[in-house]
């Protein structure tokens, strides 16, 4: 793609013509035309998904690149600017509402399903006359003991640990962040490269009791509402670390190689919001997952 | 809709003019594919609304065929399913949405200033991820286990009864959430960031002021209905127990995650078209919209009470008393801001001076049929009462009678209204009017007999049925296929002005008399690029949302 | 001129709604309201009905004649000048709180009459309705007495796909069953509602009790009949293929008759209470309407898991379980419903077809509550007719795939 001619910012940017957005729809089709056929046996082969991948990360990665330089080359003036924080924090409100369906499955399993199948409440019948015998127990996998007998993972092992960790690296963020504003980017870049090894290790402890949970524990995602509620939670949270994790990287990246000034910088920012977004659904996590 | 730049005089205007399908067909067709102006892709957007209308459409007429007499004549009751699943997909998430989203692109920037949407790569993504979502939701149709058939609610454990198109049910569903939360977030910054200087909060055109609303909903309910249909997947194939009782879950809980969803999203429906009859009454009636403060207050109420209704479509899943009665109260409430949106309309009306195009008749209509459709909701809202009503057709006739005269024919309104403004050349009012009365009359045709078998005793979603029902049931199939019909003059209308204009007439840059808002500064049909430069609005009260002296007060053309 | 069309049409449904308001049995042809009933209960709820409907059109007559009169006397031809005014604190607030009273005087009674309906105490005869795809089950608890209620066979037949027959020649079309829910006038019903594999609903209108059955938990409701009769309802809530043709039958008699029924269904003898009318390519053999002929195709699945009661005849059970979806020749439905003729899994082994009717799949529902016999009698009926090489098999073949 040609670049632009010379930023004028006495008007709010307007990109010009851009195939990335179809091009990623595209992408993300193919994968789920592949996820299709392993869910339902159609036999696609791997094919479409791996084409998928290929084709969704290379729009991302070409489509954060251009971004990058629209912002260093000065093609953003301050409205912009107010557009990509306002847009970031919507788009984080987003994604609190989803996790909020899950803390509200949660919510529901422990507080209203599983009493009425013990029968309390005006549930007495249920009990009764369906699941006679079944006590309110938490952690619990159902009246049917879906996927047998289970353990937990106990919290105040690698749980707190990690909470530790994801709470530092809020912190280390912040710190870089400072840096930043203040013009000290070796500092920053310092404090960045802290920051993404506090979250590659949460990641390799999360894998590791993962690993445990199926293997040692017998706690799998059938483990019925416990192990739905518990795998789903944190598999979702999991995954948003791996993908601010990610972001961090980049961010880093665009730091060594000279991106963002002291006064501008939303890029950097934007992702350290998004991080500091996964650190506080941790700390309800930790707290209503594995504590309570 | 395509715009003649050949003859728009911008010479500011350093941006070429859209590629027009006579500068090759491949680089016409790659325009559309990779636009990012707000005006495309509201044409886009608004052409896609109107396939997916017509799509829903027939199949709600295969469902009106089958319901014409007792007995199956036509089809399997399995495929009934299908067709009332999809119809009602099609037609909120394919129909309504877009058509709105898509009158959003056209007029939001329009009407606060601004030179396109705030983020137009993203709104490009916006847009072209549904017609993928749409296709995959109804490929079912085209596998042996036949397409998703357990109702547009999906409740479990019956829609894990569904074959091989549940993937792509759920699937669809996603990607028609991520399209939406990315097309609300672009609306919603746009409002708050880029309005021109002088426009405050409390001058922002009404439509602009439900979308704003409406765009806060759909980021705070669509991801948990993601939620909830990622349980549901895991449930079918990853042995997860979210809803099933034997494992600690419960069937219900999925009804309430989608309710909560769900709730909101009938206003999500309903909201922008508030805007819409809050903008074209004043413009007929030649007079100020009535209490234009409450409006917004209103608007926002309704907004905050959509959150805490949701079990109203649950009265008879047997929850605890106290619920009850709470989802009961709570419901009824919001006969309160509605009733205030309704009184004021009526307010503005009173003693002005009304002419009756077609946009105003549509929007007297939808006052008039909304308002009944709210009244049978409220009836619903009576809990006990509601242990009759519910899943019966007393409840399809109130929600038709709230979307179809509601919804839809706001957004024919509002096409009706701007679409001078889009193209440039006046609709044949003749015609309109003929459409208006046709639709006007058929649409109560159809669904006003409903209430009556509904409260007799026949329930929803059933292709067959009691012969005490046959009659009623034929006078609504009539109804039916008398609307469905009589859609096509519009579109005719519609199609003269866009793409056939030989001897329609030219519009002026007000088009109406009693027109008022920046959309009318700029000249029509509107400049591919508008406000790039954005209007300063003088700042004393009555500019934007009323010109006392008639006279188009920012001359900036973009 | 419009605003005549309104007023019309309101005063139109006034008086249908009016004289509908008298009498009430539901799904009587010509009745276009909500049943009136016969319990206290669905009196009561009927009235609160009534009044918030009466309500609205009040509302309705002055907001709608507000309007039209406006768009009469307000035309530009008639009143060229507009006014300017645009707000009034007072007014506003007037129809705000105005409609918020009325809202609390409706809301009053409404909350009242949901207090009795969720109070559950003092009930006399307990009986545990299951709902499965597309039957009821019916258990009196404590009496030892339980059976299945399908869609009666003449409205079975009629309501096919191309089936020829005229629904309007068969009495009470899709409204009918086999066996219907007998109960007692002037007890307290309590009704335990479940569901064995989707979410249905139980509902009959003029008793004014709906409920949803929930697989895995019990809902209750009550109701007393006040008028023996026979009372009609349907599934209300959408559960696959047959939903609307799994109807229900209550049938409310005399407590005498009642303890009569009960004491003849607990010894297995033939009675005359409870039944659908016979079906019409059998009536004219016998109108005695016995039990052997009335419940012949639902008489397989009437004893659950009983193995003792258990028809070996193939056929019959694959008529009442099977053949709704997979047609009694065996040649289904395609796409929906996979033809047996032929299939690979018919002829295919034993163990994936017993594998299959057990737990279902897709649209087709599990069948474990059957009994061994049973299902073994069906598997081998499609496995051996119609050209299908499959091969019997035993119950003891069912049992051992059971729970695997
Ligand atoms: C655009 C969509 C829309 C809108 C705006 C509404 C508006 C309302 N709806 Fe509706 N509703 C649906 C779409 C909508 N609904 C759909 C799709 C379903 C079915 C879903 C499914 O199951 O598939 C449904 C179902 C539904 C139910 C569940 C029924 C059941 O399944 O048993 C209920 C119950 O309370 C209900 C209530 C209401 C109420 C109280 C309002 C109120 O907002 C109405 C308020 C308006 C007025 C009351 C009129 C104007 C007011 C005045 C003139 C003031 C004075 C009036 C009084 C004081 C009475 N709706
Ligand atoms: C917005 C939503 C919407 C709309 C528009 C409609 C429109 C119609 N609906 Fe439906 N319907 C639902 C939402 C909607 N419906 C829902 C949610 C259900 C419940 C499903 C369930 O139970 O799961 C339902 C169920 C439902 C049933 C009950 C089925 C059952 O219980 O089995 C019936 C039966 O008569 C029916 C009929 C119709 C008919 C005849 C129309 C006709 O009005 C259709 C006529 C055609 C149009 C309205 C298109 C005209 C518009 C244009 C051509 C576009 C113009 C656009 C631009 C200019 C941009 N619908
Ligand atoms: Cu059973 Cu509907
Ligand atoms: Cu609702």
């Amino acid at each position: 793609m040609s670049s632009h001619a010379t930023p004028d910012r006495t008007k709010y940017f307007v990109p010009e013509p851009s195939w990335y957005p179809f091009a990623l729809t595209a992408g993300l089709v193919a994968v789920i035309i592949g996820v299709w056929g392993y869910l339902e046996d159609k036999h696609v082969g791997l094919v479409p998904v791996l084409a998928g991948v290929a084709v969704a990360i290379s729009i991302i990665w070409m489509w954060m690149y251009r971004v990058s330089h629209e912002s260093e080359g000065g093609f953003y003036g301050p409205q912009v600017d107010r557009t990509f924080r306002w847009g970031m924090s919507w788009f984080i409100f987003s994604e609190v509402a989803f996790f909020g369906a899950f803390f509200g499955a949660l919510y529901y399993a422990r507080q209203l399903s599983l009493p009425w199948l013990a029968g309390e409440g005006a549930e007495q019948s249920t009990n009764a006359l369906l699941w006679p015998g079944f006590e309110n127990v938490w952690p619990s996998n159902g009246p049917g003991a879906i996927g047998g007998d289970f353990e937990t993972i106990p919290e105040w092992g690698i749980p707190f640990l990690n909470t530790v960790l994801l709470i530092t690296s809020s912190f280390t963020v912040t710190w870089a962040h400072h840096a930043l504003k203040e013009g000290k980017r070796q500092a920053c870049i310092a404090w960045m490269i802290v920051t993404v090894l506090l979250g590659a290790t949460f990641l390799y402890y999360q894998v590791g009791e993962y690993a445990e949970a199926y293997s040692e524990l017998n706690l799998t995602l059938g483990s019925g509402i416990y192990g739905s509620t518990f795998f789903m939670l944190t598999g979702f949270h999991g995954m948003h670390v791996t993908l601010g994790t990610l972001m961090l990287i980049i961010i880093t990246g665009r730091l060594i190689s000279g991106h963002f000034k002291p006064d501008y910088h939303f890029g950097f920012e934007g992702v350290a919001w998004y991080w500091h977004f996964v650190d506080v659904v941790w700390i309800g996590l930790f707290t209503f997952v594995y504590v309570l | 809709m395509s715009h003649d730049h050949a003859h728009a005089g911008h010479a500011d205007d350093h941006h070429h003019g859209p590629v027009q399908l006579s500068d090759g067909f491949g680089k016409w067709i790659l325009r559309w594919i990779t636009t990012t102006n707000h005006k495309d892709l509201g044409t886009l957007y608004l052409l896609l609304s109107c396939t997916m209308f017509l799509i829903g459409g027939l199949m709600s007429l295969v469902i009106r065929a089958e319901l014409w007499m007792p007995g199956l004549q036509f089809v399997d009751p399995e495929f009934f399913n299908q067709m009332t699943t999809l119809h009602a997909l099609v037609m909120i998430f394919g129909g309504v949405m877009p058509g709105f989203v898509g009158l959003a692109n056209w007029m939001v920037p329009m009407q606060v200033g601004a030179g396109d949407l705030a983020l137009p790569r993203v709104n490009n993504w916006g847009f072209w991820i549904l017609p993928f979502a749409f296709t995959m939701l109804l490929s079912g149709l085209f596998m042996d286990s036949g397409a998703p058939a357990g109702g547009w609610t999906m409740y479990p454990p019956l829609v894990l009864q569904t074959g091989s198109s549940f993937p792509m049910l759920i699937f669809a569903v996603h990607l028609m959430g991520i399209s939406s939360i990315t097309g609300a977030i672009n609306v919603v910054v746009t409002i708050l960031n880029m309005r021109a200087p002088g426009m405050t909060l409390l001058k922002l055109p009404l439509f602009s002021w439900t979308w704003l609303v409406t765009g806060y909903l759909l980021i705070a309910t669509m991801p948990v209905l993601a939620g909830a249909v990622t349980m549901l997947l895991t449930d079918k194939y990853f042995a997860t127990s979210f809803f099933s009782a034997a494992g600690g879950g419960d069937p219900v809980m999925f009804q309430h995650i989608f309710w909560f969803f769900g709730h909101p999203e009938v206003y999500i429906l309903i909201l922008p078209a508030f805007g819409v009859i809050s903008t074209i009454i004043p413009t007929f009636a030649r007079k100020r919209l009535f209490g234009y403060d409450s409006m917004v207050y209103a608007v926002a109420s309704i907004a905050f009470l959509s959150f805490i209704v949701w079990a109203h479509h649950m009265f008879t899943v047997g929850m605890p008393l106290a619920g009850e009665l709470f989802f009961m109260f709570a419901t009824m409430l919001i006969a309160v801001p509605t009733g205030v949106k309704v009184f004021n309309w009526i307010a503005t009306m009173w003693r002005g001076a009304m002419t009756f195009e077609t946009p105003m008749l549509f929007a007297i209509a939808f006052v008039f049929l909304f308002t009944i459709g709210g009244f049978s909701g409220l009836m619903l809202a009576i809990a006990p009462a509601d242990f009759q009503y519910h899943d019966t057709y007393f409840v399809v006739a109130h929600f038709h009678y709230v979307l179809v005269p509601g919804a839809v024919f706001a957004i024919i309104a509002a096409v009706y209204y701007w679409i001078p403004k889009w193209t440039g050349v006046m609709y044949n009012e003749t015609l309109g009017k003929l459409h208006f009365w046709l639709s006007a009359i058929f649409i109560n045709v159809l669904f006003f007999p409903q209430h009556f078998i509904g409260l007799a005793g026949m329930q929803r979603r059933v292709p067959d049925y009691a012969l005490a029902f046959a009659d009623v049931n034929e006078w609504s199939s009539i109804g039916a296929f008398g609307f469905f019909v009589a859609q096509f003059l519009m579109l005719y209308n519609f199609a003269r002005c866009v793409w056939f204009r030989g001897g329609m007439q030219k519009a002026t840059a007000r088009v109406w008399e009693g027109a008022h808002g920046l959309e009318w500064t700029v000249p029509s049909p509107a400049p591919y690029h508008t406000f790039e430069v954005p209007p300063v609005l003088p700042p004393d009260e009555s500019t934007v949302v009323w010109d006392e002296a008639d006279e188009v007060v920012t001359g900036n053309k973009g | 001129m419009s605003m005549m069309k309104g007023g019309l049409r309101l005063a139109l449904i006034a008086a249908l709604l009016a004289s509908g308001a008298a009498h009430g049995v539901a799904y009587e042809p010509g009745h276009w309201n909500m049943p009136v009933g016969v319990t206290e209960m669905s009196r009561t709820v009927f009235g609160l009905h009534m009044l918030i409907f009466w309500v609205c059109v009040g509302i309705a007559v002055l907001v709608f004649g507000a309007m039209f009169y406006s768009v009469f006397a307000h035309r530009k031809s008639r009143h060229p000048k507009p006014a300017d005014f645009h707000e009034s604190t007072a007014v506003e607030i007037a129809w705000t709180v105005v409609p918020f009273v009325i809202l609390v005087l409706m809301a009053i009674p409404a909350a009242g009459t949901l207090v009795k309906m969720e109070d559950m105490r003092g009930s006399e005869v307990s009986i545990k309705v299951t709902g499965f795809q597309w039957k009821w089950q019916y258990e009196y608890l404590d009496q030892g007495v339980s059976f299945y209620s399908t869609l009666h066979a003449d409205s079975n037949r009629a309501r096919q796909l191309h089936s020829g027959i005229d629904p309007n020649s068969v009495p009470n079309y899709l409204l009918e069953v086999d066996n219907r829910l007998v109960v007692p006038t002037g007890k307290k019903l309590r009704f335990l509602i479940t569901a064995n594999d989707v979410i249905h609903a139980w509902w009959v209108p003029d008793l004014a009790v709906k409920k949803d059955a929930i697989p895995g938990f019990v809902n209750e409701m009550w109701a007393i009949v006040e008028t023996p009769g026979i009372y009609r309802g349907v599934c209300a809530e959408l559960c696959g293929r047959d939903h609307g043709f799994m109807p229900i039958v209550v049938e409310a008699v005399e407590p005498a008759k009642y303890e009569q029924w009960l004491a003849a269904r607990k010894a297995g003898q033939p009675t005359d209470i409870g039944h659908g009318p016979a079906r019409s390519d059998v009536a004219a053999a016998s109108n005695v309407a016995s039990d052997a002929v009335a419940a012949v195709p639902a008489q397989a699945s009437s004893e659950p898991a009983a193995p003792a009661a258990a028809s070996a005849d193939g056929e019959k059970v694959y008529n009442a379980q099977c053949a709704a979806c997979h047609q009694p020749t065996g040649k289904g439905m395609p796409p929906s419903f996979p033809a047996l003729v032929g299939s690979a899994i018919v002829n295919g082994p034993a163990a994936a077809h017993i594998q299959h009717t057990l737990k279902g799949k897709n649209l087709m529902p599990p069948f474990a509550r059957l009994s061994d016999a049973d299902i073994a009698a069906a598997v081998t009926h499609e496995r051996t007719s119609w050209g299908n090489q499959g091969g019997a098999v035993t119950a003891e073949q069912v049992r051992a795939q059971r729970g695997k």
